[in-house]
C-alpha cells in the first residue's frame, strides 16, 4: 500500500459518535465481511499461517491488566469486547451487535449477539460483562487502564475502594448488558471497544489466578483467535477460534507473533523472509529503507514534547517557556534528527484523532478555527522572536539565567534531541547540561518534579482529544511540569460532564488553545509508526491507535 | 576432604547470604519502583498492589519476609509478568541458557586447549604467531560484534542458518559459537603460557632426556600440569555461560536466562532481581567448589584441607 493511499484512507476515517446526544440505535456492521469481499478480485488465498512480529516478550497477555501497545495487539486477536473498531476507524459492532444511549446519555445499553461462545465453547453472556468490568476496577487487581476506562461509570469510586458490587453495571437478561453513568461521556462507545474492556471468562480467572494468561489451555478467548503456544521469550501461536460469532470471516489458520526485542534481529528475520510484518527496524537502516514498497510510515496518536518545571524559576515564567519553545526548529528535528519518522509539531493533538463531523480530525478543526500555532516554516522568525522574548523576561542574551538540565533517558532518538536542544539554546545564550538517566528514574525524577526541562511524550490509549489534553489538568498523574490553569481545568471540566458531542470538542479545542498560549509544554513532534510489511501480505491493517489487524488479512500468491 | 567440603558448604552459605542481603538493600535504594509507570496509576490501585507483594511494610519487615521465604524454598513472585512466579521463569529459562553455554563451553576447551599446546610446541613459529594473532582478536572481538557478523555472513548472505531462536540443530551453530570464541582463545593463550612454563620443568628436561617420546611427553607429562589454570578459569566461566548472555541472546532471540538478569532491573522486578541474583551467586560458588576438587584430582600434590 503506498503512503498517499493510505494518508487518504485516514482522512477517510472516523465515523464518530453519532449514538450519543439522543436515543439511537446503531447497527453492528462488520468490518471483516467488506474487507473479504474487496479481494475476491485478487489472487489471494485465504486459511494459512503467517508469522509477524509486532514487540518483544509481553508483560502479561491479561486483557485487563495490559497497558503495552505490543501485548495489546496480540490480545485483540483474542478477545473481543462490546464493539470493535473497523478498518476506517469507526466503531462497529463487536460482540454486541445494537446498543443505544438514553436521551439525557447516562445510561447506555448493549445487545449482545445471539448464541455467544468462550473458545473452549461454553456460553457468553452478559454475567460475563459484568464479572469482567467489575474485576477492571478491584483495586486489588489494579489495573492501569481501571480508572480511565470506568471512572464516570456511577458507583465506581465505591468500587475502587473494594465495594464490587456498586460498581452501575448489570445483565437484565443474558444477552442485554447495561451501563449507567454518574455523568455523560460522549466517547463511552470507543471505551466499549478498548480491549481492556473485554470480558474475561470467570471459571478460569478465579480457578487459576493470575496464572490463567501463562499458558494455552486457560487462556479462554472470546475474540477471532485462541491461544496454542505460549514460549516466552520466542514467540506466541494463535490458532482460529471456532466458536466465534465471525469465524467464517477470519482468513489465516494461525498467526505466530515472534516475540523479537532486538531491532536487529526482527530486520534480519524480515529479510530473510522468516517474517511478513516486522515493527522493529534498526533506526540506522530507515534511510535506507525510505521510498521502499514495503517500509510504511503511518500517522500514531501521540506527541512527543518537552516538560517544563512550571514551578521552578526560571521556568515558572511563560515568556521563557515561549522563548524556549519557539528557539526549537520542529522542522529539523522530525525531518532531520528523527529521520521523518516523527511529523513536526504545529499544535499539541496531532493527526489521527478524529472530531464531532463525520470523517473529521481534530487537528484538521483546530487548523480551520485557530490556525497553526508554531510556524515552522520560518524558523529564523521564530529564533528572533525567541531572542526578544528572553531580553523581555531579564535574561537579555541570556545573562544571568541560571545554568539548567535536561533530563532524558537513551533510547530512540532521545540523546540526539536532546543534544540538539542543547545546541540551540546555546544560541540563546543559555548553557544546559544533558542529564541521562535509565528509564524507571527518569520517571520517577520527572514524577516528582526533580528536574528542570524534561523529555516527554504521550502515545494516546483511545481516540478522543481528552486522553492527552487531561493531562495537563492540575493533579493529574502525568502531569509531570505541574502546570496548573484554572482556566484550562475548567474547560477540561466541561468538556467532560457534557452530553453534547460538538461542545464536547469545542471545550477540548479551547483547552487545546489556553495549554499553547500558556506554554505549558513545548509539543516537538507527533509520533509515526514505522513498520516493514511484505507486499503478500494483503488486507491487513493498522490503526493510528498503534494497533494491527490481521484477523481478515490474505496472502498473495 | 570431606570436611573440607563442609567447610567450603558454610562458607558458601555465608556469602550467598551476604549477596542477597547487599543486593537487597542496593535494590531498594535505586530510584523508582516496579510499579511506577509512563501511565500513573491510582492511588487505590497503587497501595493494593504494594500490600499484595508486601512492599507496603517496612523495609526491615520486607527483609525477614523475604529470607523467611527463601530458607523455605521461596523465591517469590514476578511482579513485571504477573502470574509467574520467579522460580518457574528460572526454572524455564535456565534449561535454554544452559544448553547453549554448555555446548559452548565445550567447543571452547576442545579448540582452546589445543591451539595453546600446539602454539606451545611451535614457540617463535609461524603457527605460533598465527595461533597469537587470532586469539588476540578473538579476545577483543566483543560478542555484540562477533554475532553480528555470523549473522551477516552466514544468515544474510550465505542464507545457510536461520537467525531467529532455536528451532533446530543449525539454530544452535551462531550463538555456540559467538559464545565460545572469546573463552576458547582466552583459554589458547592460558594453556600457550602454561604449557611453555612447564616444558622449563626440570621433570621435562628429565622425560626427554631418557627418552620418551614427544606424544608421550606432552599428554602424560606436559599437558596435565600445564591444565591447572585452565581449570581455574573453568569454574566462573561454567557459570557465566550457562547462565546466558544478555547480548548472544537479545541478538538470536533466544528465551533464555541472560536476558531475565538485565530486564528485571530495568523494571525495577524486586523478586526477579533477588532471584537471578541469588541463582547466580550460588551457581558460581559452586563451580568454584567442584573446580578445588578437580584439582585434587588432577594435582595430587594439592591437598585439600
Amino acid at each position: 500500500m503506498k503512503k498517499t493511499k493510505l494518508i487518504s484512507a485516514m482522512l477517510l476515517a472516523a465515523v464518530l459518535l453519532s449514538a450519543c446526544g439522543g436515543a439511537k440505535t446503531v447497527d453492528g456492521t462488520k468490518s471483516g465481511s467488506d474487507a473479504a469481499s474487496e479481494q475476491t478480485a485478487e489472487k489471494t488465498s485465504a486459511g494459512g499461517s503467517i508469522d509477524v512480529q509486532i514487540g518483544s516478550s509481553p508483560e502479561t497477555m491479561d486483557p485487563a491488566l495490559n497497558s503495552a501497545a505490543d501485548a495489546a495487539n496480540m490480545i485483540l486477536h483474542a478477545f473481543t469486547g462490546l464493539l470493535t473498531v473497523d478498518k476506517n476507524q469507526n466503531i462497529v459492532g463487536g460482540l454486541a451487535e445494537k446498543w443505544e444511549t438514553s436521551e439525557d446519555g447516562l445510561t447506555w445499553t448493549f445487545h449482545l449477539r445471539p448464541d455467544l461462545k468462550w473458545s473452549d465453547g461454553s456460553d457468553l453472556t452478559a454475567e460475563d460483562f459484568v464479572y469482567s468490568w467489575k474485576r477492571l476496577a478491584d483495586p486489588s487487581l489494579a489495573a492501569p487502564y481501571g480508572y480511565d476506562l470506568l471512572n464516570m461509570i456511577e458507583g465506581y469510586d465505591k468500587a475502587a475502594n473494594g465495594d464490587l458490587d456498586a460498581l452501575a453495571v448489570s445483565a437484565p437478561d443474558s444477552s442485554t448488558f447495561v451501563v449507567k453513568l454518574s455523568n455523560p461521556c460522549t466517547y463511552f462507545d470507543k471505551i466499549a471497544s478498548f480491549i481492556s474492556t473485554s470480558p474475561v471468562q470467570k471459571a478460569t480467572v478465579e480457578e487459576n489466578g493470575d496464572e490463567w494468561s501463562t499458558k494455552p489451555e486457560t487462556y479462554i478467548t472470546s475474540g477471532p483467535y485462541k491461544m496454542t503456544e505460549y514460549v516466552d521469550g520466542d514467540h506466541i501461536t494463535f490458532e482460529k477460534n471456532d466458536y466465534y460469532y465471525d469465524a467464517a470471516n477470519i482468513t489465516f489458520d494461525k498467526i505466530v507473533f515472534h516475540l523479537i526485542s532486538d531491532d536487529n534481529a526482527a530486520y534480519t528475520a524480515y529479510n530473510q523472509g522468516e517474517l511478513l510484518l516486522a515493527k522493529a527496524i534498526p533506526s540506522e537502516e530507515i534511510p535506507n529503507l525510505a521510498g521502499k514498497e514495503d517500509f510504511h510510515v503511518d500517522p500514531m496518536m501521540g506527541t512527543y514534547y518537552v516538560s517544563f518545571n512550571t514551578q521552578k524559576a526560571p521556568f515558572d515564567n511563560p515568556k521563557v517557556r515561549e522563548a524556549l519553545s519557539l528557539a526549537i526548529d520542529r522542522n529539523y528535528v522530525a525531518n532531520t534528527i528523527m529521520q521523518g519518522t516523527y511529523s513536526p509539531a504545529v499544535n499539541f493533538v496531532g493527526p489521527g484523532i478524529s472530531d464531532a463531523a463525520k470523517d473529521s480530525q481534530f487537528a484538521e478543526v483546530t487548523k480551520e478555527k485557530y490556525g497553526d500555532f508554531f510556524n515552522n516554516d520560518d524558523y529564523d522568525a521564530n529564533f528572533a522572536k525567541a531572542k526578544e522574548l528572553l531580553a523581555e523576561a531579564g535574561y537579555p542574551d541570556g545573562q544571568g539565567f541560571p545554568q539548567f538540565s535536561y533530563l532524558t533517558n537513551d533510547t530512540g532518538y532521545h540523546k540526539a534531541v536532546a543534544e540538539y536542544l542543547q545546541d540551540v539554546w546555546k544560541k540563546l545564550g543559555l548553557n544546559m547540561t544533558i542529564d541521562i538517566q535509565e528509564w524507571k528514574t527518569v520517571t520517577a525524577n520527572r514524577r516528582n518534579g526533580n528536574f528542570d526541562v524534561a523529555r516527554n511524550g504521550w502515545v494516546m490509549d483511545y481516540d478522543d482529544p481528552s486522553n492527552i489534553i487531561n493531562l495537563f489538568e492540575t493533579g493529574n498523574g502525568n502531569n509531570d511540569g505541574k502546570y496548573s490553569n484554572p482556566e484550562f481545568d475548567k474547560l477540561v471540566e466541561e468538556a467532560r460532564s457534557t452530553a453534547d458531542v460538538e461542545k464536547h470538542y469545542d471545550y477540548l479545542h479551547q483547552a487545546e488553545q489556553v495549554i499553547l498560549k500558556d506554554y505549558g509544554m513545548a509539543p516537538i513532534a507527533y509520533y509515526s509508526e514505522f513498520y516493514l510489511k511484505s507486499p503478500k501480505l494483503q488486507n491487513v491493517w493498522y490503526s493510528p491507535t498503534g494497533y494491527y489487524y490481521f484477523m481478515y488479512g490474505t496472502l498473495a500468491e | 576432604m570431606p570436611k573440607y567440603i563442609l567447610k567450603r558448604a558454610i562458607m558458601s552459605l555465608i556469602t550467598a547470604f551476604l549477596v542477597a542481603t547487599m543486593t537487597f538493600f542496593v535494590m531498594n535504594m535505586v530510584p523508582g519502583g516496579p510499579f511506577l509507570a509512563e501511565k500513573a496509576v491510582t492511588p487505590q490501585a497503587q497501595a493494593a498492589m504494594e500490600a499484595k507483594y508486601g512492599l507496603d511494610k517496612p523495609l526491615i519487615k520486607q527483609y525477614t519476609t523475604y529470607m523467611t521465604g527463601l530458607l523455605h524454598g521461596d523465591f517469590g513472585l514476578s511482579i513485571k509478568k504477573r502470574g509467574r512466579t520467579v522460580a518457574q521463569i528460572i526454572a524455564v529459562k535456565f534449561p535454554v541458557s544452559a544448553r547453549i553455554g554448555g555446548m559452548a563451553l565445550v567447543l571452547a576447551v576442545l579448540t582452546g586447549v589445543p591451539l595453546g599446546a600446539v602454539a606451545a610446541f611451535n614457540r617463535g613459529k609461524f603457527l605460533d604467531n598465527l595461533i597469537i594473532v587470532l586469539s588476540t582478536a578473538g579476545i577483543a572481538i566483543p560478542s555484540f560484534l562477533s554475532s553480528t557478523l555470523l549473522v551477516y555472513v552466514f544468515t544474510t548472505k550465505l542464507h545457510l542458518l536461520p537467525s531467529l531462536g532455536l528451532k533446530d540443530a543449525r539454530s544452535y551453530v551462531m550463538p555456540v559459537i559467538a559464545l565460545a570464541l572469546y573463552p576458547s582463545f582466552y583459554m589458547a593463550r592460558l594453556m600457550r603460557s602454561s604449557m611453555l612454563d612447564v616444558m622449563g620443568q626440570d621433570y621435562m628436561r628429565t622425560a626427554r632426556a631418557k627418552g620418551v617420546t614427544t606424544f608421550k611427553s606432552i599428554f602424560k607429562h606436559a599437558l596435565r600440569n600445564a591444565i591447572l589454570p585452565v581449570i581455574t578459569y573453568l569454574g566462573p566461566l561454567l557459570a557465566s555461560l550457562m547462565t546466558g548472555s544478555f547480548i548472544v541472546e537479545k541478538i538470536f532471540n533466544i528465551p533464555g536466562l541472560g536476558s531475565e538478569f538485565v530486564s528485571c532491573i530495568t523494571s525495577r522486578d524486586y523478586p526477579m532481581i533477588m532471584g537471578t541474583t541469588i541463582f547466580l551467586a550460588v551457581f558460581v560458588i559452586v563451580m568454584n567448589l567442584f573446580v578445588d576438587i578437580a584439582y585434587a584430582f588432577v594435582d595430587p600434590r594439592i591437598k585439600l584441607k
